[in-house]
């Protein structure tokens, strides 16, 4: 019996090395960093312990401005983007032919490169002397002013981030979509059918509450995921974010530690620690909000 | 008599407006793929067309006529696009090949061994899934830089070879295979070793499959990591190489080579996707965290 005890952790310690090494000890190492004031890390000492890191964070211009992006870029990509796929999905769902095709055309986003794509994004959309960029051109057929997206004023940088933020994140909604759709017991249709229900109202009745988990399971995601965002806008705007105005919190954070603005580890993990602490309760909001409203 | 014909005219102007409303879907539907190939159709389209006629067009074309493979040659000449390609290539193999090599004895122990502490280690694992990333990453900067380990394969590989939710992934599918399996194996005295490399890993293969996609998915795009740790172009994974590309790469304007560079980055996933569309479909629903 002993023998087989010893087996059972020999098994888990490889995996139980790389967790402890990097997981555990950063995660209660970087509580430390985040109340060490006056943090060196060439001398690796330190003035005292505070809330200092916290409240600098808290004051720092930049911070807030990556703050207001992210805020802004999770209200309008997290409801959108959930609509637009609960469309396609629905569209999908009711065909037959190309339906494999369709499918498989709206997963790419997923397995190609977020940052080599985004160039293709910003040449699109930029407007430099040579061209005014396709995305101006088609403007300008509409009778539309050309707007440089990439580095003109703040609304139009704002605009081609959640369009592309909403371009990448659509495979992984359509995909959930479209199996929980797939998963709803056909005979609730056919029952509703021999009813002579409205399809509007069979959406309403049956569809909806039938999928709402599934709603419920990628605005939870989808929230976490947005309020991460990074490298959609790294790969849009250049590794300069808080130049372009565009930094995203998790932006902010990778600046405080390393870079031309580097070198604060204690600042970042501060950052990264409100981060944190928003991401938490809003995820605890959606979850208290799915229980009343979620038919399971 | 009449009572029928009307009947059939509703039938017929149901079926009419079935018909109506599937083309509509089918025009929405069509609408989206354009969206999504279209920056694919760009990229490619830019990538053939010569720098000279790229710049040359103020209202860009549609189409080439005089389609060019120098920006391909270029991609792979002026920058070290080859380089970084391998970079990745070995990074991803190595990091997978390690993970897996770590996963499956501790998703084995938690699914199949017994021993004291098992129930507390397991919800210590589970809560550790919590975690996001971007908590720990600024220690293990910290770890890395102080062992000397920046600029190394060893330190960009390092702290991705674990992960707690493949390790549940896996576990959870260890343990549908039947308890009587293993009583069998075990009055037959096969060791339990012999027994997770004989039965469990073959029986398993789709899962691992799955997880395997997934994560050289995860390694052929992160960025993150490789870029705080590595400032020697030398170690530079694709996507780094893409940014250094685009921030100082073929003088700035030279943007057909960078869409050739993108095209090839782009290739090796698509091809793999196309290869394995169910499993990587399937595997994503099961397991995907993006978006």
């Amino acid at each position: 019996m002993k023998k087989r005890s010893m087996k059972g952790w020999l098994y888990l310690l490889p995996a139980m090395l790389f967790l402890g090494a990097f997981m555990v000890y950063p995660l209660i190492d970087v509580l430390i960093y985040s109340f060490e004031e006056g943090y060196n890390s060439a001398s690796q000492t330190y003035f005292g312990v505070g809330l200092y890191n916290y409240s600098r964070v808290l004051h720092d211009h930049y911070f807030l401005q990556a703050v207001q992006n992210t805020f802004l870029l999770v209200i309008i990509t997290v409801p959108l983007s959930t609509l637009i796929a609960l469309g396609i999905s629905l569209g999908l769902n009711a065909i037959k032919p190309l339906r494999n095709l369709f499918q498989t055309v709206y997963f790419l986003p997923y397995v190609t490169n977020t940052l080599a794509v985004g160039l293709v994004f910003m040449i699109l959309f930029k407007k430099t002397a040579y061209t005014d960029g396709l995305i101006n051109l088609m403007i300008q057929w509409f009778g539309g002013q050309s707007v440089d997206f990439i580095d003109g004023p703040y609304w139009a940088k704002m605009f081609v981030l959640c369009f592309y933020t909403i371009w990448v994140v659509m495979p992984f909604k359509i995909l959930i979509l479209t199996s929980a759709l797939a998963s709803v017991n056909p005979e609730y249709y056919s029952a509703a059918k021999m009813d002579g229900t409205k399809s509007f109202r069979i959406f309403y009745k049956i569809t909806l509450p039938m999928i709402s988990p599934m709603i419920f399971y990628l605005v939870i995601t989808g929230f976490i995921g947005a309020f991460k965002a990074y490298s959609d806008a790294i790969a849009l705007f250049g590794t300069d974010l808080n130049a372009a105005g565009m930094n995203t919190i998790v932006g902010y954070v990778y600046d405080m530690l390393y870079g031309s603005s580097g070198g604060y580890p204690s600042y970042a993990s501060a950052a990264a620690l409100i981060l944190f602490a928003i991401v938490l309760t809003i995820t605890c909001i959606n979850l208290m909000i799915s229980k009343k409203s979620v038919h399971y | 008599m009449e009572k029928k014909m009307d009947f059939d005219k509703i039938e017929r102007r149901a079926a009419s407006r079935k018909r109506a409303f599937t083309a509509a879907d089918y025009v929405l539907l069509t609408v989206w793929a354009l969206m999504v190939l279209f920056p694919f159709y760009w990229m490619v389209l830019t990538s053939v067309k010569s720098y000279g006629s790229y710049n040359g067009e103020y209202i860009p074309r549609f189409f080439t006529l005089a389609p060019t493979l120098q920006n391909y040659q270029d991609a792979f000449t002026t920058v070290s696009l080859g380089r970084y390609f391998l970079n990745t290539i070995i990074y991803t193999v190595v990091t997978t090949g390690l993970m897996m090599a770590v996963i499956i004895p501790a998703a084995f122990a938690f699914a199949r061994l017994d021993f004291p502490g098992k129930g507390i280690a397991f919800t210590l694992f589970l809560s550790l899934m919590m975690i996001p990333n971007e908590l720990v990453v600024i220690t293990n900067f910290v770890t890395i830089t102080n062992l000397k380990l920046r600029n190394t394969f060893t330190g960009l590989i390092l702290p991705s070879v674990t992960s707690v939710f493949y390790i549940y992934l896996l576990k959870e599918n260890f343990e549908q295979i039947p308890d009587e399996l293993y009583k069998a194996a075990r009055v037959d005295g096969t060791s339990d070793f012999k027994y997770l490399t004989r039965v469990m890993i073959p029986i398993s293969k789709p899962t691992l499959v799955t997880i395997v996609i997934l994560k050289v998915i995860e390694c052929w795009n992160s960025y993150v990591w490789p870029r705080l740790i590595t400032d020697n172009p030398n170690y530079y994974l694709v996507s780094n190489g893409i940014q250094e590309i685009r921030e100082n790469g073929f003088g700035r304007e030279n943007i057909p080579a960078m869409m050739a560079a993108v095209v090839v980055i782009s290739v090796p996933l698509i091809v793999l996707f196309l290869i394995f569309r169910k499993k990587v479909m399937a595997g994503v629903s099961r397991g995907g965290t993006k978006g």
